[in-house]
């Protein structure tokens, strides 16, 4: 596949090497000549100088014949427009955006932007994982107004020994995959046991999270 | 009417000052805290300094109350996200952007934003002021 990556910095560098290794066609578009002719110096020559928001720089890099474009620059502004040039002038099958600061995943989102990577939502999400037992937040799906969650059930947790129909879930919730040390993960039934030290994967809306992790860990 | 005006440059200030005297309401986004400079004493409006783009920023400046929503800051890239923060988010009835490069211009047409192109205007303007109105017609074509 054909990738362009717009923005040479430390996400279009890492991913331009894995893309490489894979035997994709890679070019970085970048601005900053130092950079540009450091990616080069790395990589091979892969690196397109130029503003990669600007649609004579955009064809210069043969986003006519793009499989993939990816915006990760750091600034949403220009991600934003990289995006939407890419799709609305270009036609490019696929299209990523990076978002820097999450308060603008909800333009990206409400504009059809929904291939989004955000390292601060990841990183933030990583941190609450390690230090709350209760419920994180693994990724939303697509489009939807669903996510995905996990809840690992402490020893003391009300739900222990009761059987999935008895919990109190909250509505538009799934219990989706129980996955247990020594077992084999299991979709749980109606008749299934909650046990201590079980990691519960679960479909829900954001706004019941606090529901779930109350029906599953006794936590509010 | 209310409004927001982002890019308090040579273009925002006029425009502020101008619709501030007809009568209006308006709030001015400016990056740069420098920049309200360009506004003289009797201006009547509001000011914010901030990234216009920014949905709070936004929200703060009260374009979710806004009529009109003018984004004439110098960036392309940010004159398009903060037109389309502010009809998508906050729901503004009316946006204009200024956008530099023709072909983005067309773009954000074909998207559905009100663009104004000052690229294409000032060559209609200069090849009028150089070759008079058919010339530069015939020039054109």
């Amino acid at each position: 596949m054909y990738v362009i990556l717009v923005g040479g910095g430390k996400v279009g560098r890492g991913a331009a090497r894995d893309l490489i290794e894979m035997g994709h066609e890679v070019c970085i578009v970048e601005r900053d000549g130092n950079t540009a002719w450091s990616l080069n110096n790395e990589l091979g020559e892969v690196a397109l100088l130029g503003d990669g928001a600007e649609i004579h720089v955009q064809r210069a890099a043969g986003m006519t014949r793009a499989d993939v474009v990816v915006a990760c620059t750091g600034r949403d502004q220009v991600n934003l427009a990289v995006a939407q040039t890419a799709q609305t002038r270009f036609n490019v099958p696929k299209v990523i955006a990076r978002i820097n600061d999450p308060r603008n995943e909800r333009i990206f989102r409400s504009l059809g932007f929904h291939n989004t990577i955000s390292a601060t939502t990841a990183i933030v999400s990583a941190i609450e994982q390690e230090v709350s037992a209760g419920l994180s937040r693994l990724t939303q799906l697509r489009s939807s107004a669903f996510v995905l969650a996990e809840l690992v059930i402490p020893q003391l947790a009300p739900a222990v020994g009761c059987q999935v129909r008895d919990l109190n879930l909250p509505s538009h919730t799934v219990l989706a995959l129980i996955v247990r040390d020594d077992d084999e993960p299991e979709i749980p039934g109606p008749n299934t046991m909650i046990q201590p030290g079980d990691i519960v994967i679960a479909v829900t809306q954001p706004q019941h999270e606090s529901g779930l992790r109350a029906a599953l860990t006794g936590e509010t | 009417m209310r409004v927001v005006i982002m890019g308090c440059g040579r273009l925002g200030s006029t425009l502020a000052q101008e619709l501030d005297r007809e009568g209006h309401q308006v709030t001015v986004i400016d990056i740069d805290a420098a920049a309200f400079n360009w506004l003289e004493e009797g201006f009547r409006g509001s000011t914010i300094v901030g990234a216009g783009e920014d949905v709070e920023v936004q929200q703060a400046a009260g374009v979710q109350r806004a009529e009109v929503f003018l984004a004439l800051a110098n960036g392309d890239n940010r004159n398009a996200m903060a037109v389309q923060v502010a009809k998508h988010i906050h729901n503004a009835p009316r946006v204009v952007a200024r956008i530099y490069d023709p072909e983005r211009a067309e773009v954000y047409r074909q998207l559905g934003i009100n663009v104004v192109n000052p690229t294409t205007i000032l060559d209609q303007m200069v090849r009028e002021a150089a070759f008079g109105e058919d010339e530069s017609n015939r020039a054109a074509t």
